[in-house]
């Protein structure tokens, strides 16, 4: 062997990628070349500053828990590549550390505000996309769904199947909003999702539809025949409002 | 839905590990964060979408050309300036100065500057040391992830490290110097 095929080869040899026999050739070059032995020295003292530089990144937890999130939702939704953007998920984590606010610092306030009640809608929301944990009864059937809620609830939710009007339901889920079990109805509009929550109106007063926004979602709230209503989703307002519409009429 | 489930539970066990390396080549040819987390994460996402086309042999190898990849397009778009869009081999072959010995130097060299040298590189050559020398992967390995032929693999090792070599010598030489 000459010292350029020695050369040649040096990166597969120190990376172990030769056969013996070429390993064989190049050991027997080096112990008559002193240039190319010296050479080799010097190439296995960068691999190894290079290897024993920690040079390794590791992916931060955060990052890990973000993925996570990221896939199960994809699974859940069985949608095609969507990024969650980095927002979305610290404004789950704000509204995990504001629901823990609220259980400590207002144990059993009840009929809390609007402000208050709106948060605990998001973050069911939220959980609900979140945990896997969409419906415990996943039925596009209003009739399997209503009789569902029966001795689970002490009100009977109205349950309105809007498929004809491109609102099909997805489910329904007990859930608990300002201390008290509501019914969680889930609505699909594409690859986005409604749940609607209801429960027994406190004042027994009606109300006409509030709307507001928070954190990229929209939030629509009514009461009627002594029912409080709120529906949350991240669909575009006007989108959100049709369906309301719908859902009182 | 069972079946997505099956899906999450499946890639969540084979995919999911090689975490760490996915962001660590992504940070070496991104250079900072917060690029390389959205690389990652979009990566982690395409993947799940393509998993049923993964043959469940090699799934860091699987995982970590997608991530290239999602880093390349996102360099060609928002780095072409940066990435040696005209990259050419010739170009850099000319490193004849790599055999010189200058071990001595190589000896005294902190992680600092290899660090700083390794981020010098061009992102090819950049990322064959990160794949062989901090993930370990075999030359096949690289030539699959890296879509290129396995002698390519072996000449771009060569010439990343020649360059290397130079780079910290010449920053040793400047800290010599002070």
């Amino acid at each position: 062997m000459n010292c350029e095929a020695a050369q040649t080869l040096a990166d597969a040899y120190i990376d172990g990628e030769l056969d013996p026999a070429g390993r064989l050739e190049i050991e027997r070059h080096l112990e008559e070349c002193a240039l190319c032995s010296e050479g080799y020295r010097e190439h296995r003292a960068l691999k190894r500053a290079v290897g024993a530089g920690e040079l390794r990144f590791k992916a931060p937890a955060e990052l890990q828990q973000r993925i996570r999130f990221a896939l199960r939702r994809e699974a859940q939704t069985e949608t095609g590549p969507r990024t969650v953007p980095r927002r979305w998920f610290t404004a789950a984590a704000s509204l995990a550390i504001a629901a823990l606010a609220l259980l400590f610092l207002l144990p059993w306030s009840r009929g809390k505000s609007d402000d208050l009640v709106a948060r605990e809608v998001l973050a069911g929301h939220i959980r609900s996309l979140m945990a896997d944990h969409l419906a415990d009864v996943p039925s596009s059937d209003q009739h399997t769904v209503k009789p569902w809620f029966d001795g689970k609830l002490d009100f009977s939710p109205p349950v309105k199947d809007l498929a004809a009007e491109g609102f099909p339901l997805v489910g329904g889920r007990l859930d608990y909003i300002d201390n008290r079990p509501a019914a969680a109805l889930v609505y699909q509009r594409r690859k986005h999702f409604i749940n609607v929550f209801i429960w027994p109106s406190a004042s027994g007063a009606e109300s006409g539809t509030q709307t507001s926004e928070r954190n990229g979602y929209e939030l629509f709230h009514w009461t009627r025949d002594g029912m409080t209503y709120w529906a949350v989703s991240d669909l575009e307002q006007s989108e959100l409002r049709k369906f309301v519409d719908w859902l009182q009429k | 839905m069972l079946g997505e489930k099956d899906k999450l539970e499946r890639f969540e066990q084979t995919i999911l590990p090689h975490m760490d390396a996915a962001y660590n080549i992504a940070r070496w040819l991104t250079r900072n964060e917060r690029d390389a987390e959205d690389m990652v994460q979009e990566s982690y996402l395409r993947a799940f979408k393509f998993f049923e086309a993964f043959t469940g042999v090699n799934g860091r190898a699987w995982l970590l050309t997608i991530v290239r990849n999602t880093c390349y397009t996102w360099l060609q778009q928002n780095r072409s300036r940066e990435l040696m869009t005209e990259f050419d081999e010739e170009i850099h072959s000319d490193e004849t100065d790599a055999w010189n010995p200058a071990a001595r130097l190589i000896k005294e060299t902190d992680s600092r500057m290899v660090r700083q040298a390794l981020e010098a590189l061009p992102a090819e050559y950049r990322e064959v040391v990160v794949l062989r020398d901090l993930e370990d992967l075999s030359y096949k390995e690289i030539a699959e992830i890296a879509a290129v032929p396995l002698g390519t693999v072996m000449s771009r090792l060569a010439r990343a490290r020649g360059r290397l070599k130079r780079l910290l010598c010449e920053r040793f030489k400047g800290e010599d110097v002070r």
